[in-house]
């Protein structure tokens, strides 16, 4: 659904767009930092590549369902 | 209890980095942006009242959806899970699939097509005024409690998990909740749960993912669990022929006929709070397949919920116990094996989307409360017993107000809750109070035109009035749970569960008694409103797999197959 322009689709695209640079961001500051005290699974670091995943996501749906753009 | 286990928390479970207060600080700011943004769509009162009943299937079914995704789903039953084990998903799969596919198949096209606003409104079409006024003035009664309660519940987890002043969040939050709805009426609030619904899901599913990866799969998840509770633990089925066999101590009897058939049908099917997500639908198809949608993800949500709480009891080092014995010990509480989970898996950032995930739960879950309380006040209690020939913007303004003042009174209710000591049992018991004899009501207008007004509302009043009595009854006489849930061994849940049954029956036989001895209205009157009388547009052009039926026996099977593989 159209919002006067604005699918509900961009805004969850934008959401998970700056979400997943902030995440990916932070997860990649760990990785050249490791912290003192780490959390459970450290070292799979989740955040890196579950940030990676709601960028692209989030990049996806803001392309797609750009303001003015035809869907 | 619960306030005060909140007021002696020495530490906060989680410490949070510049990038999660970035990322709260971000949600905050979007879901007001989008609210303010929508303020110029929402000027008729069909607009915001109804979200100009346009939108798509998968809007309406999320939103159906996330409107129940409250703080009591994410954590309650998180908490569920570790202190019942799986028995708690039976509130997710037979507690709500069957109804919501019902809603879709057979109830929707009554709703839609008598085109109410409410389900108080359909009340109204069918059996009349009084029928219109008990419900109406009922759901405005338990929405408002639902609503504080979710705010208590926010504000309570925020203070455990992060520390937060308990007056601040419920005051933050409430204040979030009530500019957008009122700016922007139930389409802010439909696009607000939709954002929040794949946030909750972004912030939430890397806890099972890592859990599952830290026990070693589901296979070792159930051996730790039998080595640290009980095998019974795991199953959903087996161990529900006895009361005194599981650990939720019910019996299936319970489950199915008080829960899957009783209390699962009258929340999912005549809670406006969640039906009204589903008459914004554009037309009649996406108003039948929203509730569908919403049933195929209502089937993952314990992936997300009660997966975690089977987690804790696995993997975490510490046990978690009832808040009164946490309190005593100092101890950690079932409602904290989220935020427990959370903190064991989520580093920087991802603490931060997790933490925004639980809050975007609390706030769909009252911006739904507060939305449906608004319409019904508007429509079913101001225009009908107050101002009955105000202009359209009239009742627009007392929207925008009403959502104002309803916030004002969950937050007062929400100050009231600090002093109930189980808020899951003490929604339960509301349930049961309502939604049972309403289902009873509904149902029987629906599907049976011999129904009258007088039957429709001496049976809701007598069902009402019969839940509340038995509620009372064990209150001061405990011994009587013998006979309200069919055994003394039953708990809180079971106890529930058969309440909400007995007042349905109460409320089904006066109905079908006083209707009897009262005059029928003729088939025409009822047309549009009840089975048999009412031309339901066909769907012999559309393909198979575009019709809604299709789609809900495919749901229908995926319940059946989940029940077996976990029985």
């Amino acid at each position: 659904m159209h919002a006067g322009g604005i699918s509900i689709w961009f805004f969850v695209g934008l959401s998970l767009l700056v979400n997943g640079i902030l995440i990916f961001g932070a997860g990649i500051w760990e990785f050249v930092h490791p912290p003192a005290d780490p959390v459970v699974l450290f070292h799979l670091h989740a955040n890196v590549w579950w940030g990676a995943l709601l960028l692209i996501l989030g990049s996806i749906y803001c392309v797609k369902f750009a303001p003015g753009r035809k869907t | 209890m619960i306030a005060a286990v909140a007021m002696t928390v020495p530490m906060t479970l989680v410490h949070l980095s510049t990038v999660d207060i970035a990322i709260i600080v971000f949600y905050f700011g979007l879901v007001l942006t989008i609210g303010t943004y929508l303020r110029g769509q929402s000027r008729t009162g069909e607009d915001f009242f109804m979200a100009g009943r346009e939108m798509t299937a998968w809007i309406a079914g999320l939103s159906f959806l996330s409107a129940n995704l409250g703080s009591l789903e994410l954590m309650g039953w998180a908490a569920a899970a570790y202190q019942y084990g799986i028995l708690a998903t039976h509130w997710y799969w037979i507690g709500a699939i069957p109804a919501m596919l019902f809603l879709g198949i057979v109830m929707m096209p009554f709703y839609y097509i008598s085109k109410t606003h409410s389900v108080p409104g359909y009340l109204k079409l069918r059996f009349g005024e009084p029928s219109r006024a008990l419900s109406a003035v009922s759901f405005a009664l338990m929405t408002v409690l639902m609503s504080g309660i979710n705010m208590y519940s926010m504000a309570l987890v925020l203070k455990v998990v992060l520390g937060w002043d308990i007056h601040f969040s419920i005051w933050v939050s409430s204040a979030t909740v009530a500019v957008y709805v009122a700016l922007g009426g139930l389409r802010s609030a439909i696009f607000n749960e939709v954002l929040q619904f794949i946030l909750i899901w972004a912030g939430a599913l890397l806890i099972p993912i890592l859990g599952l990866v830290e026990a070693g799969g589901w296979s070792n998840l159930r051996l730790q669990i039998a080595r640290n509770a009980s095998a019974e633990y795991t199953h959903l089925w087996s161990t529900l022929g006895n009361f005194k066999d599981n650990p939720m101590g019910i019996h299936w009897t319970g489950i199915v006929f008080g829960l899957g058939a009783i209390l699962s049908f009258g929340y999912w099917t005549t809670d406006f709070l969640v039906v009204q997500r589903v008459l914004s639908a554009k037309d009649l198809r996406a108003a039948k397949m929203a509730p569908i949608i919403g049933a195929a993800f209502k089937m993952l949500v314990p992936f997300i919920v009660i997966l975690p709480g089977l987690l804790g009891l696995a993997v975490l080092p510490v046990k978690l116990t009832g808040e009164t014995a946490a309190l005593a010990t100092g101890g950690h509480s079932y409602n904290e094996v989220l935020p427990l989970m959370l903190a064991r898996y989520c580093g920087p950032g991802l603490l931060g989307l997790g933490i925004t995930a639980l809050i975007a739960g609390f706030m769909s879950g009252m911006a739904g409360n507060v939305s449906a309380f608004t319409t019904v006040w508007t429509y079913d209690i101001y225009r009908a017993l107050l101002k009955k020939n105000e202009s359209d913007a009239h009742y627009v303004a007392m929207g925008r107000w009403c959502t104002v003042l309803g916030v004002l009174i969950s937050v007062c209710t929400a100050y009231l809750v600090m002093s109930f000591a189980s808020i899951m049992d003490y929604v339960q018991a509301l349930f049961s109070f309502f939604i049972a004899p309403l289902f009873g009501t509904v149902i029987l207008g629906m599907l049976w035109k011999r129904a009258t007004g007088p039957g429709g509302f001496w049976g809701l009043l007598a069902g009402t009035l019969s839940s509340i009595s038995m509620w009372a009854w064990v209150k001061v006489d405990p011994a009587a749970l013998r006979y309200v849930a069919l055994s003394a061994n039953a708990r809180d849940m079971a106890e529930n569960m058969y309440r909400a049954l007995w007042s349905w029956i109460v409320c089904v036989v006066v109905t079908i008694a006083v209707s009897y001895l009262t005059k029928p209205r003729s088939d025409a009157e009822l047309n549009g409103l009840v089975y048999g009388v009412t031309a339901i547009p066909h769907e012999a052009e559309v393909p198979v797999y575009h019709r809604p039926a299709f789609w809900a026996t495919v749901v229908a099977v995926l319940f059946v197959a989940a029940n077996i593989l976990f029985w």
